[in-house]
């Protein structure tokens, strides 16, 4: 018996069609994986689902009755819940009150609590995901903070679970045990649509995938006759071998840091404490870890925005006394933010003024030190917009139009074309597909076999494991010492990575 | 209905939109006049004659356009970079007491030298009047709306307190004015026989000074990144508090030379009702021009043209003048409703 039927839902935003025809079936019991890179059509497809768009065309049924269109209520009534890739939390209330928010009845006078802990228990022991109920949702890590919001779903009655991009905030570990207790669910006739573009997870979980291309199905597959590779080529439409590191003997020091301490956004609390790292001419260096463990303040360290209060930070052998962004450039420093949209581009300007926003002052693109040379700006933007292959009408269209890709494409091409002797890639390749990806790295790799020396700050062990010569751990504002990569293994970092920095012996 | 993000804006829907938003509030404000009774295409027959008929009436439009267009500016340039200056009528009279102190005989130039002079300590006295707040800003995170806006209070009750004491003309029969500007100060007519002064080709050039400063220099573009995304600003080496004190100075002293136009040129003397708000409409001004120097100078004319044909048209009939305000107001709501459309598409389903 069908439990879920999308048949034939297509929706259109303007002249992009997101979700052109497409047709999904979960039965009780099963877990249905929906595969797609960035922008495939995935969440638009689960917003129709679950009411927050209306469909131009198609239906959804459950368990044969039609649900009406663009009604979230009768979403979550038919039996529908959702689990969404940023924690919608109450971060100052207790587990329990966040379970029960929006649940209890506006007209009643009585608070339900007593029962709501039982049936939050019952709930808790029927599925194994044990939280404490009186604590603090800002006490909870994240992969409690998880579980909270697959128990908020599960206590609305949910039968049929959608989790978006459920481990992108997970360490290894924690994802094993989201995916024993999801395989738990399911024995006990839940059933789940598993969201997401990591293919080992996807082959571990699933009873069937179906893949999203550009908003159309390209095709389902049982997951037991499907590999990694099948996947990647449905997913991506063609062959994609990410980029190795070809063997290079590194240089000397480009960037050195002795036991830097940094102060946290309070000023007064150490969000880094005692960093020591050095990455050396033609050699990546890796830190890994979960987000939120020091990387976005390391980051700002190194970008020139954050000072640190202790410690020595040399640059080429030199001291280099404070933090500032506009020095640091022309020192040759390269920078590639964590975020496109927020710290990467100016969106509102064009295409040309974000591509060399940061050789304003140099020579030949200003005229007398304060007129901007539009006409040196203009060819130097042609020369790289065909040179990194950057998709866009013209030059002169606003940065925010370009997709995801492009954007990062621009501004590989804005840090690469400076010769940085150091390059700071802060999470490069998130949210890219996987020829993107591939672009990327293919540019760091030939960026490092020129001489420069790249720090990679990464979530992804993937992307970690393929291009990095060195990795490091962050955890909790302290960093373990740099391993070789030959040396080490998923597993090690994997544990480090969880807070068990014995794993380094 | 749904509401969705234009891909490509045509370079025609910019200039039609705000123009039909015009044309919108005109209509409405028609529902106005014909409630008091008055024939609505008469009664806009005498405010466009009262605005623009006669070579009298453009010269008192086009005076009273020359501290909009200063103020104007000051908004203008402001609000690009997100620094809300809403203050400008506090630099105006700051301006103002400039032009007073300095240009009622402590320093006496002949008039080549005399009228830039006034102008640059108008300027720097603008300035001067938003040092408070922008250094708040900029080191204790003050939100710049409530300081500026508060200051105007305060910058003209000292004014009254100036006019009231120290700076009371002695000749001016017991009424709080100060004394008259000097005679190489006085801006020249522009027209004969009108209020019509040379302050108005000031601002004129002031307009296409700063748009090529917004478009060309480099400084302009730091204005620009820094209002539209202050982070990659930051980020890519652009000092955000440098930034933000350059906008201040050129806001502030813009708004200042507003006020050297209203003594030097067309008062004479300083009042404490030497504005009738022009700080507050430059906001209107500033808005209803998309920020844009140039168009500044066309919204100035038009409001200016408003207030001016509202005078003469409830001389005519029996409308008051208030009617002037409403208009003005559709206008800049409907402009900003207008630009709206210019974005997004609105698709009916």
């Amino acid at each position: 018996m069908a439990n879920l039927r999308i048949s034939n839902v297509t929706k259109k935003f303007g002249s992009l069609t997101a979700n052109d025809n497409v047709s999904l079936q979960v039965s009780e019991g099963e877990v249905v994986a929906l595969l797609g890179e960035n922008g495939a059509g995935k969440t638009t497809l689960m917003n129709i689902l679950f009411g927050h768009y209306v469909a131009d065309e198609g239906d959804i049924e459950i368990d044969g009755i039609k649900l009406p269109p663009g009604s979230t209520d009768a979403a979550i009534r038919a039996g529908l819940g959702m689990v969404h890739q940023h924690f919608t939390l109450a971060e100052n209330m207790s587990v329990l009150d966040n379970i029960m928010l929006g649940t209890e009845s506006l007209w009643s006078l009585k608070s339900t609590v007593s029962r709501s802990r039982r049936k939050l228990e019952s709930l808790a022991d029927e599925y194994n995901l044990h939280v404490d109920a009186d604590a603090g949702i800002s006490d909870l890590s994240v992969g409690e903070r998880q579980r909270v919001e697959i128990l908020k779903v599960l206590y609305r009655g949910a039968r049929i679970l959608i989790l978006d991009e459920p481990t992108a905030v997970l360490t290894p570990a924690e994802t094993d045990q989201l995916l024993a207790n999801l395989k738990m669910m399911v024995a006990k006739g839940m059933s789940i649509i598993f969201i997401s573009h990591k293919l080992h997870e996807v082959m571990a979980i699933s009873d069937r995938v179906t893949v999203l291309r550009h908003g159309a199905m390209v095709g389902e597959i049982e997951t037991r006759n499907a590999d990694k590779a099948i996947l990647a080529e449905m997913m991506v439409g063609r062959k994609v071998t990410r980029p190795k590191a070809e063997v290079l003997e590194p240089g000397s020091d480009v960037l050195r840091l002795d036991n830097i301490c940094v102060r946290g956004n309070d000023k007064k609390t150490d969000v880094l404490r005692d960093i020591s790292l050095n990455i050396r001419e033609n050699e990546i260096v890796a830190i890994a870890g979960v987000a939120g463990n020091g990387q976005r303040e390391l980051a700002e360290v190194l970008n020139g925005l954050r000072p640190w209060h202790k410690g020595t930070f040399k640059f080429g052998g030199e001291v280099v006394s404070k933090g500032d962004a506009r020095a640091f450039l022309r020192m040759g420093f390269g920078r590639i933010p964590e975020d496109r949209h927020h710290t990467g581009t100016v969106g509102e300007m064009r295409v040309w003024e974000n591509l060399l926003s940061e050789k304003l002052r140099q020579s030949p693109f200003w005229k007398f030190r304060t007129l901007i040379d539009f006409s040196a700006h203009r060819k130097k933007a042609a020369e790289l917009i065909e040179q990194f292959d950057i998709r866009c009408n013209s030059m002169e269209t606003p940065a925010r139009l370009l997709s995801g890709g492009n954007m990062q494409k621009l501004i590989l091409a804005r840090t690469l074309t400076a010769d940085p002797k150091f390059i700071l890639a802060n999470q490069p390749v998130r949210g890219l597909d996987e020829g993107a990806i591939a672009f990327v790295h293919e540019q760091l790799l030939a960026a490092r076999t020129k001489g420069a020396g790249i720090l990679l700050i990464s979530e992804d062990l993937d992307e970690v494991f393929s291009i990095a010569d060195r990795v490091a751990v962050i955890y909790h504002g302290r960093i373990s010492q740099l391993l070789d990569i030959r040396k080490t293994n998923l597993q090690q970092i994997g544990a480090m990575m969880g807070g068990d920095m014995k794993a380094v012996a | 209905m749904q509401i969705e993000p234009r891909e490509n804006i045509s370079p025609w829907r910019v200039i039609v939109a705000p123009v039909a938003a015009i044309i919108v509030a005109f209509v409405l404000c028609a529902f106005l006049i014909a409630w008091t009774g008055e024939p609505i295409i008469e009664s806009y027959g005498y405010l466009f004659k009262g605005a623009f008929g006669s070579r009298f009436a453009l010269s008192e439009t086009l005076n009273r356009a020359t501290p909009l267009i200063f103020t104007g500016l000051a908004a203008a340039v402001a609000f690009r970079a997100k620094f809300w200056n809403i203050g400008a009528e506090g630099q105006l009279y700051f301006g103002a007491l400039a032009a007073t102190i300095l240009g009622t005989g402590a320093i006496t130039l002949p008039p080549v030298l005399m009228i830039p002079f006034l102008f640059i300590a108008g300027a720097l006295a603008g300035g001067l009047a938003l040092l408070g707040p922008v250094f708040l800003k900029t080191t204790l995170k003050v939100d710049e709306v409530v300081t500026t806006l508060l200051l105007n209070f305060v910058i003209l009750l000292f004014v009254n307190y100036l006019l009231e004491g120290p700076l009371k003309d002695p000749m001016s029969l017991g009424w709080p004015q100060a004394a008259s500007i000097v005679d190489e100060g006085v801006l020249p007519e522009l027209m004969a026989r009108t209020r019509l002064h040379i302050g108005f080709l000031v601002a004129l050039a002031a307009s296409i000074l700063i748009w090529a400063l917004m478009r060309y220099t480099i400084w302009g573009y730091e204005i620009r990144a820094v209002g539209a995304n202050p982070n990659a600003a930051r980020f890519s080496g652009i000092s955000i508090n440098r930034t933000v004190f350059l906008v201040a100075m050129l806001s502030g002293g813009l708004a200042g030379m507003a006020g050297i136009t209203e003594t030097a040129g067309t008062k004479g003397y300083l009042t404490l009702d030497l504005s009738p708000g022009f700080g507050y409409s430059g906001i209107a001004v500033a808005m209803l021009a998309n920020l844009n120097p140039l168009g500044v100078v066309i919204s100035a004319i038009f409001l200016a043209g408003i207030y001016v044909g509202a005078d003469s048209m409830s001389r005519a009939v029996n409308i008051p003048t208030y009617i002037a305000d409403v208009l003005v107001a559709l206008s800049v709501l409907s402009v900003l409703v207008s630009l709206l459309f210019v974005q997004f598409r609105v698709r009916w389903r």
